[in-house]
C-alpha cells in the first residue's frame, strides 16, 4: 500500500477519531477560559501523549492548538478578557463590536476566517515541506547559525513595543540556555554541582511558569471585580459571513499568506501574526479610520492569520527541527518522543506518519466549523465555573505536568520561579514569549557558532562562504542595519525641518 | 456512572495498600511491582529497549514491571536513582555505556562496581561513515587522507569525550595515527551529526548502524567499516575494520539491566533468570531486529567483566587524548 493510503488508515481509525474529537473539545475549553493560552493546552496535553501511538499523540496536539486558538476570541469579544495571547491584538476591536450589538458577527468572522486560514496555511504547508525536505539537507551549523540569529532577531523587533524590553527578555532566555553541561565543550556551567542542573533547565516547567502560573499569580493579586457578560442574545453566528469573505477577499488572502509566513519563521508564530496582520490589514484598509471602532476588516485578517500561523510553524519544525513557536517547541519534544524525529528524513523515514499528520491538520480545520459553533453556544455555561475554583485547579495540573517530565519534584520548584519571574515580568511591561525564545534558541546558537568555528578551523568569513549560509548573513545584517538608517534618517530630517 | 466511581476507589485503595504495605515481604521474590529505572527519555532508543524487556520481564515474574524515565545531568540522574535504591530487586534499571565514562569525567562516582549485574541484552558496534559523494570509498583511502592531510578532515557524531567520539580516538590510535590529527566536532545527537555529514559540514561521522540506516538507505551516506569482529546484521556488506584492515579495534555501546549493589542471593538469581527469559524470546528477537539493534547477550559475569574492560579503556584513552585531566 502506498504512504498516502496507509496514512488515511492510520487517521481514520476510532481510537484516532475519538482522541481528535476529545483533544478538540479540551482545547475549546482550555482557550475559552481567560488565561488559558493554546500554548498551555499544548504543554498539559503533552504527559497524557506520552502513553499514545505517534499518530494519536500528534494528532491531539495539532487539534488542541487550532481549537484553543480559536476559542480565545471568544472571551476577548465578550469580555475584552483574551483567551490567547495571539486574541489580544484585535480583542479591543472585536469588544466594539460586541457593544455595538455584532457579536454573531464578529465571533462568526473570527470562526470561519480561522477556518480559511488554517486550511490555506495547511495547504502551504502540504506542498512547500516536502520540497524544503530537500533544501534543508544543504543546511550545516553555519546556515543554522545565520537561521537561529535571524529568528532571535525577529522575536524582539517584532515580539514588543519596546525594543529594549524585549532585548532584555531575551537576553534572560539565552543566560537559562547556559546552564548545564549540554554545551559544545560538555563543561559543566551554573550548575552547583546539582546533578538536576547537568541537563540544564528544562523547558516544560519553565514554559508552564512563565505562562502559567504568572497568570495565577496575577489573579491572585488582583482586586478587579468579576466582568459581566455585556449581551444575552445570539443571532445566527454564520449569517452574514459570506457577505464578509466578497468583501475582504483580498485581506482574507494577504492575511493567510502573512500568517502562514510569520509562522514559518522561528521566533515569531501565532501570537506576532495576529499582531502584525491587524497592522498591515490597518496599513492597507480603505477605511484605516475605522480600525478601533467596531470594524470587522481587521479581524478578518488578523484571525485568518491567527490561524494559518499555526500550520506555518510547522514548516521550519518539520523540516528544519526549529521550533516556530512556543507550541511547536513542544510539539518537536513529542515527535522525537514518538520516534517522528524532525529533519529531512521524518519524509524518508515512514512517510506515511506525516502524511497522516497533515491529514489531521485538515480534520482539525473542518472539525472547528461545528465545534466553534457550539463553543460559542455554551460558551456561558462554561463562564460560571468561578475563577477562585478554577485557579487552584490549574495549579494542580501545571504542577503534575511540571513534574511528569523528569519524575523530579526539582521541575516543580524550577516551575514556581519562573512562575513568579513570569509575573514580575509582565507586571514591569516585559514580553515573556522572548525569554523562552532566546531559551530554546540558546543552545542551538551557541553550539552552531561553535562547531562552526571548530570546522573552518577560527575562520569568521566561513560563515559567509556557502551560498545559503551567505544570503542568510546579509539578510540578517540588513535587518539589523534597517532601524538604525531609520532613525538616522528621522534624525536627519527632523535637523533639517 | 454512580456505581463505577466506588469500584474506582476500592480499587485505588487496594493498590495503594499494596504498593505500601512491606508485610507481604516474606513470600516468594516478587510480591509487588517492580519499577525499571531508564536514565534517558521516553521515546528514545534506550528507551524502547527497556519497554520492551519490561513486558517480557513482567510476563516471567508475574508482577507488573512499570518503566519509569529517569533523565537529566546527561544520563547521571537515572544511573543514581538505581545504584541509591534499596537493594530489595524492586528497582531495577537499564544501564547504559555512559556509566563507563562518566566518573572519568568528573560526573559522578558511579561506575560498573556499583551494581549488581543481571544481564547485558545488546551491544551496538560503532561504524565509520562519509558521505556518498565523498571520495573515499574504502577505511584505507579515509586514513590515507588523515595522514595527508593532518586536521583538515573534521568527525562528529556525540558530544564530546562520548562514546562514538572515544570510538573513534581508540581506532585511529590502534591503527598508529595520532587521534588529535581528526578534530572533534560535537554534535547533541548522532542525528544531527549525520546531517551535517551530508550538508558537507563534516566528512566523518562515529556511531552506530542503527543510526545511520535511514540516510544510508536513501543513499546520502556510506558507511565504510564497522568496529566489530562480525558485520552487522543491518548491513553486511560493510566490511569489519579487522577484515578491512587487519587492525584490531571493538568498540560499541551497550545496555543491560542492573540492580542495586547487595541484592539478596535469591531475588538476583530470580530476577537474572528473568531477563535471560525476557531476552531469549521470540518477541524480543523480533523487536531488536526490526530496529536494527545488535543483539548481544552477556550473563552477569561477563557483563560485570564487560563493563570494567571498556571502562579500563575508556580512562586510558580519555587521559591519553586530553579529553580528561
Amino acid at each position: 500500500m502506498d504512504p498516502v493510503h496507509t496514512a488515511f488508515a492510520l487517521v481514520f481509525d476510532p481510537y484516532v477519531l475519538v482522541v481528535i474529537l476529545a483533544s478538540a473539545f479540551y482545547g475549546l475549553f482550555i482557550g475559552a477560559i481567560p488565561g488559558l493560552t493554546a500554548t498551555m493546552a499544548t504543554a498539559l496535553l503533552v504527559p497524557v501523549t506520552f502513553f499514545m501511538p505517534p499518530i494519536p499523540a500528534v494528532a491531539a496536539i495539532v487539534t488542541a492548538t487550532a481549537m484553543a486558538i480559536f476559542s480565545g476570541d471568544i472571551p476577548g469579544a465578550l469580555m475584552r478578557i483574551p483567551g490567547t495571547p495571539a486574541s489580544a491584538a484585535y480583542a479591543d476591536e472585536a469588544y466594539a463590536m460586541t457593544k455595538k450589538g455584532q457579536a454573531e458577527l464578529v465571533l462568526g468572522a473570527g470562526l470561519v476566517f480561522s477556518v480559511i486560514g488554517g486550511l490555506i496555511g495547511t495547504t502551504i504547508l502540504v506542498f512547500a515541506a516536502p520540497s524544503l525536505a530537500e533544501v534543508a539537507l544543504k543546511f550545516s551549523s553555519f546556515e543554522y547559525f545565520w537561521l537561529v540569529v535571524l529568528g532571535l532577531t525577529c522575536a524582539i523587533f517584532i515580539a514588543s513595543d519596546n525594543l529594549a524590553k524585549g532585548f532584555a527578555s531575551l537576553t534572560l532566555g539565552l543566560l537559562v540556555a547556559t546552564v548545564g553541561m549540554e554545551n559544545p565543550a560538555a563543561y559543566p556551567r551554573y550548575t552547583f554541582d546539582r546533578p538536576e542542573l547537568a541537563g540544564g533547565i528544562t523547558l516544560i516547567p519553565m514554559l508552564v511558569g512563565l505562562f502559567a502560573v504568572s497568570e495565577i499569580l496575577r489573579f491572585a493579586v488582583s482586586t478587579a471585580p468579576t466582568l459581566k457578560l455585556e449581551q444575552d442574545r445570539f443571532g445566527s453566528i454564520f449569517r452574514g459571513q459570506w457577505k464578509l469573505l466578497k468583501q475582504y477577499p483580498m485581506a482574507t488572502v494577504r492575511g493567510s499568506l502573512l500568517g502562514t509566513a510569520v509562522g514559518a519563521l522561528p521566533g515569531a508564530g501565532a501570537d506576532i501574526a495576529a499582531w502584525i496582520s491587524y497592522a498591515v490589514s490597518k496599513k492597507f484598509s480603505k477605511t484605516p479610520e475605522k480600525f478601533g471602532t467596531g470594524h470587522v476588516e481587521g479581524i478578518v485578517e488578523s484571525g485568518a492569520a491567527n490561524n494559518s500561523a499555526l500550520s506555518g510553524a510547522w514548516i521550519p519544525a518539520l523540516v528544519f527541527g526549529i521550533p516556530g513557536d512556543s507550541i511547536t517547541a513542544i510539539a518537536i519534544g513529542v515527535l522525537y518522543l514518538k520516534n517522528m524525529n524532525p529533519g529531512p528524513t521524518i519524509f524518508m523515514e515512514n512517510p506515511q506518519n506525516i502524511y497522516a499528520v497533515f491529514i489531521v491538520f485538515f480534520i482539525a480545520q473542518l472539525l472547528m466549523l461545528p465545534l466553534g459553533w457550539i463553543a460559542i453556544k455554551t460558551y456561558k455555561q462554561v463562564l460560571k465555573v468561578p475563577r477562585n475554583v478554577l485557579m487552584p485547579l490549574i495549579l494542580l495540573f501545571c504542577t503534575v505536568g511540571a513534574f511528569a517530565i523528569n519524575n523530579s519534584v526539582f521541575d516543580i520548584g524550577v516551575m514556581l520561579a519562573f512562575g513568579v519571574l513570569g509575573w514580575l515580568l509582565e507586571a514591569n511591561r516585559f514580553p515573556v514569549a522572548p525569554v523562552i525564545l532566546g531559551a530554546v534558541l540558546g543552545h542551538m546558537l551557541e553550539e552552531n557558532f561553535i562547531t562552526s568555528m571548530i570546522k573552518a578551523d577560527g575562520n569568521v568569513w566561513s560563515f559567509f562562504e556557502r551560498p545559503i549560509a551567505g544570503t542568510l548573513g546579509v539578510v540578517t545584517l540588513l535587518v539589523w542595519m534597517v532601524p538604525i538608517v531609520l532613525r538616522l534618517s528621522r534624525k536627519g530630517r527632523v535637523a533639517h525641518g | 456512572m454512580a456505581s463505577v466511581f466506588p469500584r474506582f476507589l476500592a480499587a485505588l485503595f487496594a493498590l495503594a495498600a499494596l504498593a505500601i504495605s512491606p508485610a507481604f515481604a516474606d513470600g516468594v521474590f516478587p510480591q509487588r511491582p517492580i519499577k525499571l529505572v531508564v536514565p534517558w527519555g521516553a521515546g528514545g532508543g534506550t528507551d524502547a529497549i527497556a519497554r520492551t524487556l519490561g513486558l517480557l520481564i513482567e510476563r516471567d515474574l508475574g508482577k507488573p514491571v512499570n518503566v519509569m524515565n529517569i533523565t537529566g545531568g546527561s544520563g547521571v540522574m537515572g544511573h543514581q536513582t538505581v545504584a541509591m535504591a534499596a537493594p530489595d530487586g524492586y528497582t531495577i534499571g537499564l544501564i547504559t555505556a555512559e556509566i563507563t565514562m562518566m566518573h572519568h569525567q568528573g560526573l559522578t562516582k558511579l561506575s560498573g562496581d556499583s551494581y549488581t549485574t543481571l544481564g547485558l541484552v545488546n551491544i551496538d558496534p560503532a561504524a565509520v561513515q562519509v558521505r556518498a559523494d565523498s571520495p573515499y570509498k574504502t577505511i584505507q583511502d579515509l586514513v590515507a587522507a588523515i595522514k595527508a592531510n593532518p586536521g583538515k578532515l573534521k568527525a562528529s557524531g556525540t558530544a564530546r569525550g562520548g562514546s562514538w567520539h572515544l570510538s573513534l580516538y581508540g581506532m585511529l590510535k590502534a591503527m598508529g595515527v595520532d587521534p588529535l590529527t581528526v578534530p572533534w566536532v560535537p554534535s547533541m545527537s548522532n542525528n544531527a551529526a549525520l546531517l551535517d555529514l551530508v550538508a558537507g559540514g563534516v566528512d566523518i561521522v562515529a556511531g552506530s548502524h542503527p543510526e545511520a540506516r535511514a540516510l544510508i538507505d536513501a543513499g546520502k551516506v556510506r558507511s565504510l567499516a564497522i568496529m566489530d569482529d562480525e558485520p552487522s546484521k543491518l548491513f553486511p556488506k560493510v566490511p569489519t575494520l579487522k577484515s578491512a584492515t587487519g587492525t584490531h579495534w571493538e568498540s560499541g555501546v551497550f545496555r543491560g539491566i542492573a540492580a542495586p549493589k547487595g541484592l539478596p542471593k535469591a531475588v538476583e538469581e530470580r530476577l537474572a533468570a528473568a531477563v535471560k527469559t525476557a531476552y531469549e524470546s521470540p518477541e524480543f528477537k523480533q523487536f531488536m531486529d526490526s530496529r536494527g539493534f545488535g543483539r548481544v547477550w552477556r550473563d552477569p559475569k561477563a557483563f560485570a567483566d564487560h563493563m570494567a574492560k571498556v571502562d579500563a579503556e575508556s580512562g586510558a584513552l580519555m587521559k591519553s587524548t586530553g579529553l580528561v585531566k
